[in-house]
């Protein structure tokens, strides 16, 4: 279960207008804004469940992520992953009175798995295989139990002919389904996944897509997706999250925006434009 | 511990990748090796009297020096992973259960062992050819080298523990670009990578030697030449224990102090 109460967090933006004469009076005397990401987002999911996270660039989602994975302090709430406490700042009276002990990064992230679709965690000059090595000991996974996960992951996801090439010769389709296959060889029971479809063809958006799906019915994987490609929610998720200006303004099912025979981006437009979020 | 070793060992499987750059490695250190003889050489014609050291030890310490090149060149800063930290793909990284700065330092100490044993044969073998006093000879005995080898393995700590530092500093800046140019030529100089460190005037010597910077080759060289000998030599070993010690702990407490306020921007 993940539970996130009352989660807030802002950025320190260094802004100055364009030109000389200002860049030189930046180097002395430094204007700061206060851009709020994320006030007061609460919510809370189920083992199991698959949750699409959406909202317009810039809503706070990636913000969310990080926070949950462990890798963004926020500046005040409470965030339970999995019966663990990841941050507290809360009253400092109820911390002394003896609660949970917070959980540090290590040991959080242990136990989840995260896809960055922007990024790669592959090494790039070494065969996939070699990357998935220096994984099974970053992780400590047992052998056996790497074994039936690289068979497993290898079979979904069709990577037989890719584990021998070296990540930097992969097309933008097959590293990502390498990348998803290396954040699940721990095994986790959490998978954040932020934009995995970006900038993929038909065929690998829809292996992507059915892998997720196929991966939750079978292990129970509590799945969290970003993503603006809304045919990824339509096929994966039945809970929206709609997330904008760093509020949760909506928490509900794909029925519950869809309006008529209207597609799915003209509903969330008009959601967007109905909340002046865009 | 093992996931810090098979950090280590991936990267010695990438560095013997690069074979081209290993050969060319070995003969720019040799025209570099020749060049900086026969600089020296003239200056030891010009004033013999003057001149701090023996050619003997002079001519050691440059061959040790171009063989042991991986070692000690503090520029060879790993530029994959600055890049990772300032593009943010360090994201991954803090999504491992590893500390960061353990990774790094096994990292280093990985790239830097897997270059320089490829190289240093070669350029020590020829080197040993070379005629008296051009070249390298044995050291004076077993003791010797045992000293020689403690001093360029707490050289190399102390090399990876400086850069490491500077990997963590990459948190806390936007680019890498000025500290980078500033740390690696002002540690080049005073290392005595340019010049060994006897022919600076005595009194800017005694400073340096007090320095990280002289911790890291100017020991392990000299000692194996039998420059630096008796007390001296106990105390410039000392010097590189505590530096490496220093330095580790300076890094893993910074390293500690980014993690908490790191903010990865951008999608």
């Amino acid at each position: 279960m993940i539970t996130m109460e009352n989660v807030c967090k802002s950025y320190r933006i260094a802004k100055r207008n364009a030109g000389f004469k200002e860049a030189c009076r930046a180097l002395f005397h430094r204007e700061y804004e206060e851009v709020a990401a994320l006030k007061n987002v609460s919510f809370t999911i189920r083992d199991g469940e698959m949750v699409g996270y959406i909202g317009p660039n810039g809503a706070g989602k990636s913000s969310t992520i990080k926070i949950l994975s462990g890798i963004l302090t926020p500046d005040s709430g409470r965030v339970m992953v999995d019966g663990k406490l990841l941050w507290d700042t809360g009253d400092m009276r109820i911390k002394a009175a003896g609660k949970q002990e917070k959980c540090s990064r290590i040991e959080h992230v242990r136990h989840i798995g995260v896809v960055f679709g922007q990024r790669s965690q592959l090494w790039w000059d070494v065969p996939v295989m070699d990357s998935f090595e220096l994984l099974k000991d970053i992780y400590s996974i047992s052998g056996p139990v790497y074994r039936e996960n690289l068979e497993e992951l290898t079979e979904l996801l069709n990577l037989k002919e890719l584990l021998r090439t070296p990540a930097r010769q992969l097309s933008l389709g097959q590293r990502m389904r390498c990348e998803i296959a290396a954040s699940l060889l721990h095994g986790p029971r959490i998978l954040f996944l932020d934009e995995p479809t970006i900038g993929l063809d038909a065929v690998s958006k829809l292996a992507v897509r059915d892998f997720i799906k196929k991966r939750n019915e079978i292990h129970g994987t509590t799945v969290i997706l970003t993503t603006h490609d809304m045919q990824d929610i339509e096929a994966l998720t039945k809970r929206i999250i709609l997330i904008g200006k760093g509020r949760i303004l909506m928490d509900g099912s794909l029925e519950d925006i869809k309006k008529g025979d209207a597609g799915i981006d003209e509903t969330l437009a008009e959601l967007y434009k109905a909340y002046e979020i865009s | 511990m093992k996931k810090y070793i098979s950090f280590f060992r991936l990267r010695t499987v990438m560095g013997l990748q690069y074979r081209v750059a290993a050969v060319s490695g070995i003969a720019t250190q040799f025209f570099w090796g020749f060049m900086e003889i026969f600089a020296l050489h003239a200056f030891y014609e010009t004033n013999r009297a003057a001149y701090p050291m023996t050619m003997e030890a002079t001519c050691a310490y440059v061959w040790l020096q171009q063989a042991f090149l991986a070692f000690f060149n503090i520029w060879a800063l790993d530029g994959e992973i600055m890049e990772a930290v300032v593009s943010g793909n360090v994201a991954y990284e803090l999504c491992r259960p590893l500390h960061i700065y353990n990774m790094w330092f096994a990292m280093g100490m990985a790239n830097r062992i897997s270059r320089a044993w490829l190289r240093c044969i070669p350029i020590l073998l020829v080197a040993g050819l070379l005629p008296k006093p051009y070249g390298i000879s044995l050291p004076a005995d077993g003791m010797h080298f045992v000293l020689f080898v403690a001093a360029l393995l707490l050289g190399l700590t102390v090399v990876v523990a400086s850069c490491t530092l500077i990997y963590v500093f990459s948190f806390f800046t936007v680019s890498m670009d000025g500290i980078k140019i500033l740390f690696t030529s002002m540690s080049e100089l005073l290392m005595g990578a340019v010049i060994p460190l006897p022919f600076f005037p005595e009194k800017v010597q005694r400073v340096l030697e007090l320095l990280p910077f002289a911790a890291m080759q100017n020991v392990a060289l000299r000692v194996y030449s039998g420059n630096l000998t008796g007390n001296e030599m106990w105390r410039a070993l000392g010097l590189q224990l505590i530096w490496a010690v220093v330095l580790i702990a300076g890094g893993k407490m910074l390293c500690g102090a980014a993690e908490k306020k790191v903010i990865i921007q951008g999608g």
